[in-house]
Formats: structure tokens, C-alpha cells, sequence
């Protein structure tokens, strides 16, 4: 048994791919919080992201796997944790030893992933179609007002804000926890601990605030 | 009357060992692998002798009854283990050692193999580090020392309150290491039925597979037994549940000589009964004498207060407490050795001066330690040493450092603070001296059967010092056992394996089966319990912490009493092919109950007191043990007659060369 | 006090278990847990029901052998104890008490509360030791000095009981602390570094074949474990396996 297929391996896999979306997460975070105060830096930045050939040909690419691979690794591990325990337990009393977001990760990262999906449709597929099926001609100043119309629909908005609370959760745990899994857990660890914890609420809380503020705004 | 060969060497006392060991009969490294050895129990003897057999190069099969070796009840060992490294510089050596070993089992003990325990000491340290053993550092990262009862040297090493514990991790990774190279087959929850002896010579064991209840036959060359002590004969005792005698007798009734039985310790600091459904007693590690004061109230007043609850042990003043053994013993202290330290607690609590509601509990007190460390580190850190809250809780800092596992421990039984309040203590069935009798070479009186660690008599005589047992366990399985061996093993090597199919081992088994269906089909009307509870009452008021002759005779005829009760009416539910706890639980008690008589027997043959063993018609004026050295420097071996009354006494006299006998002092 | 408990009843590992339920009176608050065991059995006993098997020896929280789940938790509800060191002071009159069997594939039940933890025997035979000989023919033990903070750290690992509560109340069946308290006990010191690349490895390839979970740091087995070792100790181990695994 090799690195890639020991369980030690395969957690430090799960760390390190998860840390790569956080770190996507951050710079989609900034992009889109241009856009509240300002469309044309906005669609400056979505120009460039858009029609960049390292980032469309050689970034979008390791992301789509990074998150493939993230979560199939996810179910891969959930999978065989759920088997090394075929007799459940009649009482178990998860709630006294660890939180909710750590014993739910799979629940929360459903969440997400199906958000994931809604985002590709929304986002996406008509992006993709835009460019490169229907070559349609670039006009670096429709990115802001594509946003704005997303938002328009407060269902969306609920959606899209009840997905961001669940990537909270998931984020609580396993932002902090990737760490663990990679080793460090040192004296730095309370401080690393509350600066995810801050991280995980602080970005996903943003996200909802830009939803909600072009759907007010528009 | 049959002398006993104990076949030690010649020679002055410090050569002996080195000596021995150069002139025994050696097996040849490709003669090794053609040999198998039995190793039943695995606490510290046990381990460390599979382990190093196995390396030697012979094919080792242990046997535990614990669902892994690592369970072995040396585990519970919290205190240290001595050695004569002299670290410290304080005047320790080998002799010393040797001579403080002697003392402390009251002259009881065979001269020889007590020096030979204080030569190898040192080595097992080196040996412990080298395995990765973790224990206690001082700042420098040198091995640290602490001191126990009964010595004026600090010898004693230890990893915070769990040094039997990380001891016996020591060996089982020694054994792992062993298990992992296919040299040792372990047998986890197994256990040992019977001997099985060939032409006079121990040739195998019976063993019933506690899982499923089969029966199975192992052979070997040789049996070594390293299956622990008795003090489970009392019931009550700081022994494991499962810590029980039947290894070492059924040897014993196969012809081993059983020897000294009636020499137990009784320690001195163990958690008081709590009530009636009380299992087993916990044990508070002697290493708290090094910092705990032991008291009783002056006043019988203070001491109904405290029972009825109108008064707390904190609220009595310096002037109204006890420190009865700094007053008896103010060379010593509260580092008397054990038996002394329990005498003097049952004094006080038989004078009416005990402070729990059953009256059988003494104070053991922080308070002065912490205060003293307190005052030390706001020294050291530059603070305020009259500042009482600072100080307390830096002394408490300290203590915990020191003994934490234990006091919390405490609180988690007791339910009081023993940072706050004085904890309470009461002597308990500890750990017992007696044993299979063994030859220098650590061989019983049946050819190819050895008995190693706290199951041989050997080593402590009448009483054990604290930290000594850890050091024996692992002297006799690393260090003796593997060299002595062999010196028998070499006529073996022609032999070839030894079959399974033989009369004897029909006979053995068939035996077993028997004893085994006629529990199962008794079908009586008490548990086991209820007898084990019963003889342990019996052993403990007559055959306890002082006995008499009356009392001795009353055990004798209550026991024979109680043991033809068990057999007409005991119950034991289920089967015997199957997981049967309680059945396994029968054979013990049943054992037990044989040995209780030996052991009662025993003790009323010995009608002097020393150390542990303390007879009411041998005492001086005060009150202290009176040895009768003229009559009694021997050791009882005795021999079984096919029922504990009719055992035959054989006498292994004590001869002393390099020490005079005293009376022992601690004055 | 009285009780109502409902305890785990399997006849043998091949075989179906069930909750049964029993009710015990007059309990005493200063019992441990297992003396409530004790007399719940003699009870069972003297009703001509087959008594309850359970593991237990030591009885001072030391041996590692007693291995209840109790309503929900390895060991029960209180903290840094094992189940022998439980009281029942921890409970009230009138409670109902569920009690089980660790549970986890790697934990095979062999009666009732009863269950077989040679898997931790064998990680530790795959390389839980310092292949040093017993002949005592060492350097002297003060030879090498080890700092006091590496020595207490190795302590602390080194107090594990082999008790398999992580594993049991790991949601993952996870016996990641257990092999990490002895890799890290050997890490820390100069007597384990030596062997402590294929000590990692091979205890992790052991760990992984007998069928344990994942660790997917929920930090429940930290909070369980009744000897209270450290979550650090598993971070210790991911680093030296990966350091091993580079290292090959």
C-alpha cells in the first residue's frame, strides 16, 4: 500500500485539495466583492479571468479536478469510514465530544456540491456556451450587469445564502482541520484554529452580502 | 524429612552469579531452534522472559488470560523501580542494596539471589532506556530518583504514578518485536488447566481457550510459570479481578514445593472500603510517603466529630494530630517499610482512633508538602513566600507535577479533593512474598518447570520493599531465567518436539474435562462470588495483618468447611465449550480455597513474627514484631499430599555470610 | 438507587445481538460501575439468566481491559476515567442506562459487552517497539540525555492503555490516536528515531489492513480517551509518515 492509497495519505490528499479551494474561494471572493463597489473594476477582472488563456486553459482545468477530485474523495473516505463500523450503535452520543460541523462534513459538503451544480448552470454552462460554442462576440462590460440579473430572483438569493451558510459549517471544520492533517499542531494552533474560524464565517458572510446587496440594489 | 537442594554456587557471595554464569551448561544457537519453552503469564517476569528466550533463539509460547499480554496486572504498578545506579551519589551501591533487601524481608530471604537481584539491578535500567521506556527527567535530562520506604538512599526510578505500566509496555514490545518475527506464538485469552509431567520432567500444559472453552495441549521442553501472586485469596486485595493462584498451584499439586505462603503484604496506603459490594481495593502509591503525613486526630473527641461530620481534618490544629509513625519510628518516619507502616495504622484504628464511619481509615496529608514546594518555587520565581494563596497553589502545581494521575484517581473514587483534604488510607492485601519454591536457577522442585517473578518465593523474605517487585520481575525474565535455563535445556537437545498424543497428556486433559463438566453440572444454589467473598472474610480476620494461634485454627477448620460448601453447592451457569467467565472464575476459587488452608497452615506453623507475618504470642513490650531467629531461619517449602491438611513441611535453612542477622530497626 | 438498563446481549461473534432490558434496585451511589455489573449479574444469576460477559481486570483504570459504551459514550459520561473508575454517583435515580459493546469491524464482538482488540497487538507487533536486544548489554541509561519537555511529551504518549475507547467513539471507527501515542512516544525519543521510518510505515499499513477508519479530525477520540492523549500526537504521526513516505 502505497502514499496515495494509506489512509494517512489519502487525509493530507483531502487537506490539500481542500486548502487549494480555499484558496479559489479567497480570489473569487475578492472578484466578486469588486463588484459592490465598483462595476467597471468588476468587469475589468472579469474580462481578464474570462478570456486569459492561463487561467481558462491551464487554471479552470486543475480547479474543475481539484474539486472533482476533493469530493470524490470525500465520498470515497465517507464511504469505507461508514463501513469500518457495519453495527451501528443504538445510542450515540456524538454531541459530547465533537461539534456538529466536524461529524457532518459529508452533509454540509453535499450542500455545497449541489450549490456547485446550480452555479455551473447559472454560471457556468451559459459562460462556456458564450465563448466557446456559440463564439459569440466578447463584450468585456457584460459581466456586472449578468450578476446583477442573477440576483434578481430572491429564490436564487435564498438558495445561494442558505448554500453559503452551509459552506460555513464546512468550512469551520475543515479549513482548521486540513491543518491537523498535514501536521502541524503545534503551539500556533489556537491562533491558526480562531483565524480559520473567522475565515470560515467571515468569507461566506461576504458572499451572502454581495447576493444581497444587488438584489436590493438592483 | 527431605532436605532442599536450593544448589547454590560456591564461592564468595559477590562471584557467585558470575561465576555461575560462567560455568552453567550453554544450548548452541542451532540447538536453540530445535527447543520449545512454555511461558504462562505475561506481567513483567512473564514478558521479559518470553522476550528474551525468543531472541536467544528458542520457540516460545506464551500464555495470557487477558485479551492481550500487555493486561498483565504488573500494569497496576505505580510507584518505581530500584536499582543501584547511585545517580544520585548518595551512597548507594550493590551491597547496599543487597543488604537493605535482606533487611527489609526481615532475614527471610535466600542470601544469594537477593545479591544476585542487586548485580543485575542496574542493567535493567540500562536495558528499559534502551527499549525506550520514558521515565522521569530531571532538567538536565538525566534520569531523575525518588526515595522509598524502608532505605536512606534514593534509588528508585519512575515515570510519574504508571512505572509498572510503561515497564511492562517495555517488555510487551520486546515480545511484540518477537511475535512479529514468528519466534514467539502468544495465546491471548488462554489459560493454564494443569502441568503435564513426562518421566518426571514438566513436559507441557493443558490450556483451555477461554473464547470457545476448548480445551488444548501444548508441549515443551520446559514450563516456566510467571503467573503473579495470590493476594486474590483475600478477595479483597489491590490485585487484579482476574490475578489468581491456579498456575502456581496446579503445579504445586503436580509437585512443586509451595513455599512461605503465609508471607503477604499488607500496604500500607490503599483506599478504605467503601461498602459491602466493594470488589477490589485500590492502591495509592507508596511514593506518596516521600510527601504525605500520615495522622490520626490526639483526641478521641475529634475523632467521633469527624465520623459524625461535625468536624473536618483541616480544622485540627498541629498540636491536636498523631503522626504516629514520625513518633514511633523518627529515624524512618513515614518512610518505614510496609509492613511496619500497616501495623501501626491497624494500632491506631484498633485503639478507636480511625476517621472514616467504619472506622479503618488514616489520614495521608499534603498540606506540609505543599506548602514547603510552595514556598521553594516562589523562591525560585522571585515572589512573595508569605503570600498563603500564591504559595498553595504553587505547591499544588508541584504536587500535581509529581502525583496527579493518583490524586485524581482518588477524587474520581472518593469523591473528595486531596488537594484540599487530607486523603484517607488503610492497609491492603498487596502483593505476596510466598510462592513457589525455586532452586538458584529459579527451577521448582518438578525437573523443566520454573517459577519466575511475584510466583517464586525467592527474593523479598518476610516482607518486600517498595519498588522491589518491578525489579524482580524484570531481573528474573531478562536477566536470570534465559542463563539458567539453558544449563538444563542442554541435555534436551536430542529429544526432538515433544508429542501431544502421550498417556500423560490424555490423562491430564481427561482430568481437566472432569472438574470442568462437574461445575457445570453441579448446578448449587451460590454463586462463585458468594465463596470467594466468604474466604476472603476468613483470611482476612484471622489470617491478616496479625494472627494467633486460636484465630489460625479457626481459619484452618472454617476454610476446609467452606471449600466442601463450594463443591456441594456452588453454581456456575452455562456451558463449558463456550465464553464462560464464571466458569473459568470456579477453577480460581477453587484453587484459592485449597491455598487459603496451605496458607493458614503455614502461618500457624510459624510461631514467630516477621514482616509481614506478625503472630500476637511474638511481640516485644511496644508492640513490635519479635523474630525467633534460632527457630525459625528457614524457609517453609512445603510439599502436597493430595489435600492442603496432609502437605509434608521441608526446611530450606537460611544461612547468612556476609550479613549478621539483626533486629530489624527503623527507630 | 434504582435503574433500568438496557444491555447488549450476542451470544457469540457469528450471532444476532439484542437489548435486553433488566432492572436493578438499590444501587449505591459509591459503586463503580462494573461492581453494578457485578451485582446486576449475581441477580441475572439467581434467576437462571446466563450472566452478562464483560472485559474488566485491573479495575483501577490502568489495565485497559474494561470497554463498556455507556448512553452513547466509550466509557460513559465522565471524562479522563475508564469504565471500572466510573461511579455511580455520575447517575441518577430512575435512569435508564443503554450499554454496548465497543463497536467497529476491526473490534469483533465475542459476547455481550466482550470484544476482541488483537488488532491493536497487531499494529503494534508491525513495528511498535525499538529492535534493541534484551541481553543488557546497553549503554548506560544516562548516556544519551533527553530533553526534559521531549522525555515529559513521550510520558504523555506513552500513557495510552490500548483501551480501543478511540476507536469506539470515533464516528469513523478510527484507530489513528492509539497508533499515534506509540509512534510519537518512539519519535520523541533518541532510542525510537533510528527505526522510525519504517516504524510509521508498517504501523500504518497494519493499521489500514485491519480495517479502522479514516481520521477525519472530529477530535472525539481526544475528549474519550480516559487517559487524555493528545490530538497532537496524531498530527505527529501524519508528519512522520509523510516524512517516511518521501524518505521511502
Amino acid at each position: 500500500m502505497g502514499i496515495t492509497s494509506s489512509s494517512i495519505g489519502r487525509k493530507v490528499a483531502m487537506a490539500l485539495s481542500g486548502l487549494f479551494l480555499v484558496f479559489f474561494l479567497l480570489q473569487h471572493f475578492t472578484i466578486n466583492m469588486t463588484s459592490v463597489i465598483s462595476a467597471e473594476i468588476f468587469n475589468q477582472l472579469s474580462h481578464f479571468m474570462g478570456t486569459n488563456p492561463v487561467v481558462q486553459f491551464v487554471l479552470q482545468p486543475v480547479l474543475i479536478f481539484g474539486v472533482v477530485f476533493h469530493f470524490i474523495m470525500g465520498f470515497v473516505l465517507e464511504l469505507k469510514n461508514n463501513q469500518s463500523r457495519s453495527q451501528k450503535y443504538g445510542v450515540y452520543k456524538g454531541q459530547a465530544n465533537a461539534s456538529w460541523m466536524s461529524r457532518n462534513m459529508i452533509l454540509s459538503g453535499i450542500v455545497v456540491l449541489s450549490f456547485l451544480g446550480l452555479h455551473f448552470y447559472d454560471f457556468w454552462f451559459p459562460e462556456m456556451n458564450y465563448k466557446y460554442i456559440e463564439v459569440l462576440p466578447e463584450d468585456p462590460n457584460r459581466y456586472y450587469e449578468e450578476l446583477v440579473h442573477k440576483f434578481h430572483s430572491p429564490i436564487r438569493v435564498a438558495i445561494y445564502s442558505l448554500s453559503f451558510v452551509f459552506l460555513a459549517l464546512h468550512l469551520l471544520h475543515g479549513f482548521g482541520s486540513s491543518f491537523q492533517s498535514v501536521g502541524v499542531n503545534n503551539k500556533y494552533s489556537a491562533t491558526i484554529k480562531k483565524a480559520t474560524q473567522a475565515f470560515a464565517i467571515a468569507i461566506p458572510l461576504g458572499f451572502v452580502f454581495i447576493a444581497i446587496y444587488h438584489h436590493l440594489n438592483a | 524429612m527431605a532436605t532442599l537442594d536450593s544448589k547454590i554456587p560456591q564461592g564468595p557471595l559477590a562471584d557467585k552469579w558470575n561465576n555461575h554464569k560462567s560455568n552453567i551448561n550453554l544450548v548452541s544457537p542451532a540447538n536453540k531452534r530445535l527447543i520449545d519453552v512454555i511461558v504462562v503469564g505475561t506481567g513483567l517476569a512473564g514478558a521479559s522472559a518470553s522476550a528474551t528466550l525468543a531472541e536467544l533463539g528458542y520457540n516460545v509460547k506464551t500464555f495470557c488470560f487477558q485479551d492481550s499480554p500487555r493486561r498483565a496486572h504488573s500494569i497496576a504498578a505505580q510507584g518505581g523501580i530500584n536499582a543501584a545506579k547511585n545517580y544520585q551519589g548518595d551512597g548507594d551501591s550493590t551491597y547496599r542494596l543487597f543488604y537493605d533487601t535482606i533487611k527489609g524481608g526481615d532475614y527471610r530471604s535466600r542470601e544469594a539471589n537477593v545479591h544476585r537481584l542487586a548485580e543485575v539491578s542496574a542493567n535493567i535500567i540500562d536495558q528499559c532506556v534502551a527499549q525506550g521506556v520514558p521515565f522521569a527527567r530531571d532538567y538536565g535530562g538525566l534520569l531523575d530518583n525518588r526515595s522509598f520506604g524502608g532505605v536512606l538512599v534514593s534509588r528508585t526510578f519512575y515515570a510519574k504514578g504508571q512505572t509498572g505500566q510503561q515497564l511492562l509496555l517495555g517488555a510487551y514490545s520486546a515480545m511484540n518485536r518477537q511475535i512479529g518475527r514468528g519466534k514467539i506464538k502468544m495465546y491471548n485469552r488462554h489459560e493454564m488447566m494443569d502441568l503435564v509431567v513426562v518421566d518426571g520432567k514438566a513436559r507441557g500444559i493443558i490450556a483451555r481457550n477461554l473464547v470457545n472453552g476448548k480445551l488444548e495441549r501444548h508441549s515443551a521442553h520446559a514450563v516456566v510459570i510467571a503467573s503473579g501472586g495470590y493476594g486474590n485469596v483475600f478477595f479483597l486485595s489491590t490485585n487484579a479481578m482476574g490475578s489468581n493462584v491456579s498456575a502456581g498451584w496446579k503445579i504445586h499439586k503436580r509437585g512443586a514445593h509451595f513455599a512461605n505462603p503465609c508471607f503477604t503484604q499488607i500496604h500500607p496506603t490503599c483506599i478504605p472500603v467503601s461498602g459491602d459490594h466493594q470488589s477490589k481495593l485500590t492502591l495509592m502509591s507508596e511514593s506518596l510517603r516521600n510527601d504525605g503525613r500520615i495522622w490520626v486526630p490526639k483526641n478521641i473527641e475529634d475523632v467521633k466529630a469527624i465520623r459524625e461530620g461535625k468536624l473536618q481534618p483541616t480544622e485540627i490544629a498541629e498540636e491536636n494530630r498523631d503522626y504516629y509513625l514520625e513518633r514511633r519510628y523518627p529515624a524512618f518516619g513515614n518512610l518505614v517499610p510496609r509492613d511496619v507502616a500497616s501495623r501501626a495504622a491497624k494500632e491506631r484504628c484498633d485503639a478507636g482512633y480511625g476517621v472514616n464511619k467504619t472506622g479503618e481509615a488514616v489520614y495521608l496529608d499534603f498540606a506540609s508538602a505543599i506548602e514547603r514546594y510552595g514556598k521553594e518555587q516562589a523562591h525560585v520565581k522571585g515572589l512573595d513566600e508569605n503570600d498563603a494563596v500564591l504559595v498553595k497553589k504553587l505547591g499544588q502545581e508541584v504536587v500535581r507535577a509529581k502525583y496527579g494521575n493518583l490524586f485524581q484517581m482518588y477524587e474520581k473514587i472518593v469523591d473528595q479533593n486531596p488537594y484540599e483534604t487530607p486523603m484517607m488510607i488503610y492497609p491492603a492485601v498487596h502483593y505476596t512474598m510466598g510462592g513457589v519454591w525455586v532452586d538458584y536457577n529459579l527451577m521448582t522442585s518438578i525437573p523443566g518447570c520454573y517459577a519466575i517473578g511475584e510466583a517464586n518465593f525467592s527474593d523479598h523474605g518476610a516482607n518486600r520493599l517498595g519498588a522491589s517487585a518491578l525489579m524482580q520481575g524484570l531481573a528474573d525474565g531478562y536477566f536470570v531465567l534465559p542463563y539458567t535455563i539453558g544449563d538444563y535445556l542442554s541435555d534436551d537437545i536430542r529429544t526432538g518436539s515433544i508429542p501431544t498424543d502421550s498417556p500423560e497428556f490424555e490423562a491430564a486433559e481427561t482430568e481437566v474435562r472432569e472438574r470442568l463438566e462437574k461445575f457445570i453440572n453441579n448446578k448449587g444454589t451460590n454463586s462463585v462470588d458468594y465463596y470467594h467473598r466468604k474466604l476472603g472474610k476468613i483470611m482476612w480476620n484471622k489470617c491478616g495483618m496479625s494472627r494467633n494461634e486460636q484465630g489460625l485454627k479457626e481459619a484452618i477448620q472454617e476454610i476446609q468447611e467452606l471449600r466442601d460448601d463450594f463443591y456441594a453447592n456452588v453454581n456456575v451457569p452455562g456451558k463449558a465449550d463456550e465464553f464462560n467467565e464464571q466458569l473459568a472464575k470456579a477453577g480460581r476459587v477453587a484453587d484459592f480455597l485449597e491455598l487459603g488452608e496451605l496458607f493458614a497452615k503455614d502461618a500457624l506453623e510459624r510461631t514467630e513474627s516477621c514482616g509481614g507475618h506478625f503472630r500476637e504470642e511474638s511481640q516485644t513490650p511496644e508492640g513490635e514484631a519479635l523474630r525467633d531467629d534460632e527457630n525459625f531461619t528457614f524457609v517453609s517449602a512445603w510439599e502436597y499430599q493430595g489435600k492442603p491438611s496432609e502437605a509434608i513441611l521441608h526446611k530450606e535453612d537460611l544461612n547468612y555470610e556476609e550479613i549478621e542477622v539483626k533486629t530489624r530497626s527503623y527507630k | 438507587m434504582n435503574l433500568t438498563l438496557k444491555v447488549w446481549r450476542q451470544p457469540n461473534t457469528d450471532s444476532q445481538g439484542n437489548f435486553e432490558t433488566y432492572q436493578l434496585a438499590d444501587v449505591s451511589p459509591d459503586m463503580s460501575f462494573l461492581e453494578m455489573m457485578d451485582v446486576l449479574n449475581e441477580q441475572l444469576m439467581s434467576q437462571g439468566i446466563d450472566p452478562i460477559a464483560f472485559d474488566h481486570d485491573c479495575r483501577e483504570g490502568i489495565c485497559g481491559m474494561c470497554s463498556m459504551f455507556i448512553n452513547g459514550e466509550a466509557h460513559g459520561p465522565d471524562r479522563l476515567v475508564t469504565t471500572c473508575q466510573l461511579h455511580m454517583r455520575k447517575f441518577k435515580d430512575g435512569d435508564t442506562i443503554t450499554i454496548e459493546p465497543f463497536r467497529a469491524n476491526a473490534f469483533p464482538v465475542i459476547k455481550d459487552l466482550a470484544v476482541d482488540r488483537s488488532a491493536f497487538d497487531r499494529v503494534q507487533q508491525a513495528g511498535g517497539f525499538v529492535s534493541v536486544n534484551t541481553s543488557g548489554n546497553t549503554q548506560d541509561a544516562n548516556a544519551i540525555p533527553i530533553e526534559k519537555k521531549d522525555a515529559d511529551r513521550a510520558f504523555d504518549a506513552a500513557t495510552c492503555i490500548g483501551c480501543g475507547a478511540c476507536v469506539a467513539t470515533c464516528k469513523n471507527a478510527s484507530a489513528m490516536l492509539f497508533v499515534s501515542a506509540k509512534v510519537s512516544q518512539y519519535a520523541l525519543l533518541p532510542q525510537g528515531k533510528v527505526e522510525a521510518t519504517d516504524r510509521v510505515l508498517n504501523m500504518v499499513k497494519q493499521m489500514d489492513e485491519e480495517g479502522f477508519g479514516n481520521c477525519t479530525n472530529t477530535g472525539a477520540c481526544e475528549v474519550e480517551c480516559p487517559k487524555g492523549i493528545s490530538l497532537e500526537n496524531i498530527a505527529r504521526m501524519n508528519r512522520e509518515y509523510l516524512a517516511a513516505s518521501l524518505k521511502g
